[in-house]
């Protein structure tokens, strides 16, 4: 699905990303974990074209076979074109604009292609119409997702902040995406919103989406990742099912700062 | 009650100090060269005004919390409904007065609703302070004068040729400030209205420089010139009445009101298409947009470029009804008045923009009439001296009713959000919600 070879990403003298190579495979839900600092955000940065990658490569492919080198895609390309979606760490939905209204904006190419340059549909004709009607009917499906049909015509930026967590998954995933990148969705979640997270997040998985995400609540990570990656210091650490990394001397000692001695090359 | 009256005592202290030597000496010219002329009784009404109005401020604070809440965001907008119509109608019994003065200010009045409807898109809509619009209403007018007297072309012809013109100037000006935020686009397009002013002052081949050019075409009705000798072909002669000129005016009255409408229902039809909704989006959160696989670019460009056309239509128009332009009517205070009037009227709103230009631009000549109708009573010889300036306060009195206005209401007359779709029920998004151009 989403295949990430030698990338690195330099800031000045510091890399903050240092040959990282990864593979999240169609269907799952890959965790990127890591303590504060290891480079996750960046390498979800360089994935969603928010960063250009000093060098390697970030090759996604498409269940249907098409394949996307985001490394060079420009970045709105890669949402509408590749569609990769994303999320973000502080959540940026379009606050003064209804919960409907936001999920309608992810909507934007999909909706502006169907009104003829804008000429047609200000008149009123054309096939706006319909493709509006689709969209709203797409819009109706997640609120219904996410819970928040009731609350459809209130702004985004009045929701509390677990249904403002939701509604920015239920956004990204209005562009129709083949990867949804999560940018810590658990954060700042108590037990029964996570729990609901989890439960969103399957379904999401289910629906035939891949997922990749960051977390440091490992309560959420080790639930529902199906394969989870490791970063300390831009590097990659540790690679596997849950079982594997939670028994891996190496990510507990990167985590708990314990067996110094251990990182001294012998 | 003790500390409000010291704080109005302070500041008509304060008053006196700046006011005393402002407005209490005048030097007149006499007989034998300059004198000094003390005012005392002007000087005591101004710290009197000051005094009273600071004490009625903190006593008005003291009843109660301010109310900015939702309820009143949707008292207004429940109220624009109705405003809506009666204004309308207004607008368009507005000629049956037959008086020229008012319908002069009414076509005055709507030019600047247009700029305002026009800057609006760009401003309130995409979040994109644009300090420089005159330059599109500059391109709009020499385009549609150098067209029509170089090619023989009419008005509604090169209507829409300076509307496309100035799309393509604001597309150009587009392009440089992409990447720019906030103050520093105002700036850059602070000096592009500046840089256009300046080229059309010194470019004499083309424009005349700063002579301008004059005898720029009348506008037809149907091609029905309105010619005062009443000729075959005239709107007189065709309509069998005496010719006069305000048969013309009225006609312009009534091109403008179109075009403005034009523009208000243009700009309300794309509100609720997917590119108004990318551009209020594009307020909101530009990164969030990317991120959505909106192209930022285009919808910046293309908000940028339906802004101006709507100043080029106006620029037209302003030719044609002046008869003569020169850049002296395209200076930055132009743009001021513009985005005062949106700022005012509430960024994003219609309504909002088109009250405010009828405060702004027809409340400063009502006040000029009021003044000088208060001056006329004013016969004491105490107020001597005071009451033939009375009208020269009123841009003063404009200015602080301005700022209290901004006080009262920062974010303009009608500052509330109204969805542009809705589930079930439309309901006034709060103003502290939506954010503003960043700036």
């Amino acid at each position: 699905m989403l295949a990430v070879a030698d990338l690195t990403m330099r800031f000045g003298g510091l890399r903050a990303v240092d040959s990282l190579s990864f593979e999240a495979r169609k269907g799952d839900i890959t965790a990127v974990i890591g303590p504060n600092g290891a480079g996750k955000t960046t390498v979800f940065n360089c994935i969603t074209g928010f960063y250009r990658p000093t060098t390697g490569t970030i090759v996604l492919t498409h269940p249907n076979g098409g394949t996307y080198a985001l490394q060079r895609m420009q970045g709105h390309r890669i949402a509408a074109a590749a569609k990769v979606a994303r999320t973000f760490q502080n959540i940026r939905l379009f606050a003064g604009m209804t919960v409907l209204e936001n999920l309608l904006v992810a909507q934007h190419n999909t909706l502006m292609a169907a009104t003829g340059f804008g000429v047609l549909a200000v008149l009123g004709l054309g096939r706006y119409r319909t493709a509006e009607a689709a969209g709203m009917e797409k819009a109706r499906h997640w609120l219904d997702a996410i819970g928040l049909t009731a609350r459809a015509d209130d702004p985004a930026g009045a929701l509390p902040y677990g249904a403002q967590r939701r509604l920015e998954i239920a956004r990204a995933m209005c562009i129709d995406p083949v990867l949804l990148c999560l940018d810590e969705p658990a954060a700042g979640l108590n037990p029964r919103e996570s729990e609901e997270l989890n439960q969103l997040l399957l379904r999401i998985r289910d629906e035939g989406c891949s997922l990749l995400l960051i977390e440091h609540d490992m309560g959420v990570v080790m639930r529902i990742s199906d394969h989870i990656v490791v970063l300390d210091h831009g590097k990659k650490i540790s690679d596997g099912t849950p079982a594997e990394i939670r028994a891996d001397p190496g990510v507990i000692a990167a985590y708990l700062g314990e067996g110094e001695e251990d990182e001294v090359p012998a | 009650m003790r500390g409000a009256l010291r704080d109005a005592f302070l500041s008509a202290l304060v008053a006196l100090g700046i006011f005393g030597p402002m407005v209490g000496l005048v030097s007149t010219s006499g007989d034998h060269g300059l004198s000094l002329q003390v005012r005392p009784i002007a000087v005591a009404v101004v710290v009197g005004l000051i005094f009273a109005g600071r004490l009625l401020i903190l006593s008005w604070r003291g009843g109660g919390p301010r109310q900015r809440n939702l309820a009143l965001a949707e008292r207004v907008a429940r109220a624009g409904k109705y405003i809506t119509p009666i204004l309308l109608l207004a607008a368009i019994a507005l000629p049956f007065t037959g008086s020229r003065y008012y319908i002069d200010l009414g076509t005055l009045v709507l030019t600047y609703i247009m700029l305002g409807w026009g800057l609006n898109i760009v401003v309130g809509l995409a979040g994109l302070l644009d300090l420089g619009y005159v330059a599109f209403y500059a391109v709009g007018a020499y385009s549609y004068a150098l067209l029509a007297m170089t090619f023989g072309l009419g008005f509604w012809t090169c209507l829409p040729l300076a509307g496309i013109l100035a799309a393509l100037w604001g597309v150009m000006l587009g392009f440089p400030v992409l990447r720019l935020r906030g103050d520093y686009l105002a700036i850059v397009t602070l000096a592009f209205g500046e840089i256009i002013r300046i080229v059309l002052t010194n470019w004499v081949s083309l424009t005349n420089g700063p002579n301008g050019i004059s005898g720029v075409p009348r506008p037809t009705l149907f091609g029905l010139a309105f010619s005062m000798d009443g000729g075959p072909g005239t709107f007189g002669d065709f309509f069998n009445i005496e010719p006069a000129v305000i048969q013309r005016i009225i006609f312009l009255y009534y091109v403008i009101l179109g075009l403005a409408l034009l523009t208000n229902w243009v700009s309300l039809r794309l509100r609720r298409l997917p590119l108004g909704r990318a551009w209020e989006a594009l307020r909101e959160d530009e990164v969030a947009c990317r991120s959505l696989g909106i192209n930022v670019r285009n919808t910046k460009l293309t908000a940028f470029g339906i802004g101006a056309m709507f100043g080029g239509f106006a620029g037209a128009f302003f030719a044609t009804r002046q008869g003569f332009i020169s850049p002296e009517s395209f200076t930055f205070m132009e743009s001021a008045t513009v985005l005062a009037i949106v700022v005012l009227g509430g960024l994003g709103s219609q309504l909002g923009v088109a009250l405010a230009a009828i405060a702004m631009i027809g409340g400063l000549e009502a006040l000029r009439d009021f003044l000088s109708f208060l001056g006329d009573q004013m016969n004491s010889p105490v107020f001597a001296g005071i009451a033939s300036e009375l009208p020269l306060y009123r841009v003063l009195i404009f200015g602080i009713a301005l700022v209290v206005m901004m006080v009262l209401r920062p974010r303009g007359l009608i500052s509330g959000r109204t969805p542009s779709v809705a589930l079930t029920k439309l309901k006034e998004i709060a103003p502290d919600l939506v954010a503003e151009s960043r700036s």
